[in-house]
């Protein structure tokens, strides 16, 4: 089957991003096919590099990072989400006059039309949220 | 409509301050206008509180944005369903929502209601014939 999966809490604060990396995980070794994952609200904090969790506790945008070389995942950004909470890439950066970036490079930022997009081309799209 | 047509619910089931969501919501539905699928909107539980009339956010430093609601009708968003219980559970009636309207091209441009009242039995069915809900 062909999932999208939307993720709209950040990481850490809330059990839904560690429930989608695990399903999405889950149903990649199942032998389904993951069109995109979308983060959305608090849930593109997901995405940027900066992280420093403890050494003894699960690396959640690292894990994302390394599903997503492995498999070759569409992991996309909201950009009108990203901007609001200071998530940003070179492109962003140059637009906004930033002067970092902090996005990992698995990721890329885009807008909602993907998410629409997602929806419209998979079977499923689920949705992990509060 | 295209054979990629889709029936999209967006089902609000937030207060609209306080958080984010709801905010987040409409600007999904907005841009999801443009891919012309066959959409509708569902209120429940807070979510109920986005359309009341007489938002005023004027003491909390927030954007009112329910003002965005009464243009749904010209992005084609006409179906906003809206839960019986829901409301009377709050104490509210349809008189406290503001009155959401959209306007007919086949019938001479009529101004028709966009809210539809259903109990929660109702709106059940209606998401099951859903292909796709998002849930904010």
């Amino acid at each position: 089957m062909k999932f999208s999966i939307q993720i709209n809490e950040g990481p850490y604060q809330h059990q839904a991003a560690d429930s989608a990396y695990l399903f999405t995980k889950a149903a990649l070794e199942k032998g389904h096919e993951i069109f995109r994952v979308f983060f959305y609200h608090d849930g593109v904090g997901n995405s940027t590099r900066l992280t420093t969790p403890p050494q003894d506790d699960r690396n959640i945008v690292k894990r994302w990072a390394e599903l997503g070389e492995q498999y070759s995942l569409d992991l996309v950004v909201c950009v009108a989400a990203a901007q609001r909470r200071g998530i940003v890439d070179d492109g962003e950066a140059q637009r906004n006059g930033k002067d970092a970036t902090n996005i990992d490079p698995h990721f890329r930022i885009s807008g909602l039309g993907q998410l629409i997009e997602a929806a419209v081309q998979s079977d499923r799209l689920v949705v992990f949220g509060d | 409509m295209s054979e990629d047509t889709k029936k999209f619910m967006y089902l609000n089931r937030r207060a609209p301050y306080g958080t984010i969501y709801a905010w987040e919501s409409l600007e999904v539905v907005l841009i999801g206008a443009a891919f012309e699928q066959d959409v509708s909107l569902a209120f429940v539980d807070d979510g109920v509180y986005q359309i009341v009339k007489g938002q005023d956010t004027g003491e909390v430093d927030m954007k009112n944005f329910s003002p965005t609601y009464s243009a749904l009708g010209d992005y084609e968003v006409t179906k906003l369903y809206v839960e019986k219980e829901s409301l009377e559970e709050r104490g509210l009636t349809l008189d406290d929502l503001m009155h959401l309207t959209w306007e007919d091209e086949d019938e001479d441009w009529a101004e028709k209601d966009s809210i539809r009242l259903v109990s929660r039995e109702e709106l059940a069915k209606v998401m099951e014939g859903q292909d796709v809900v998002f849930s904010f």
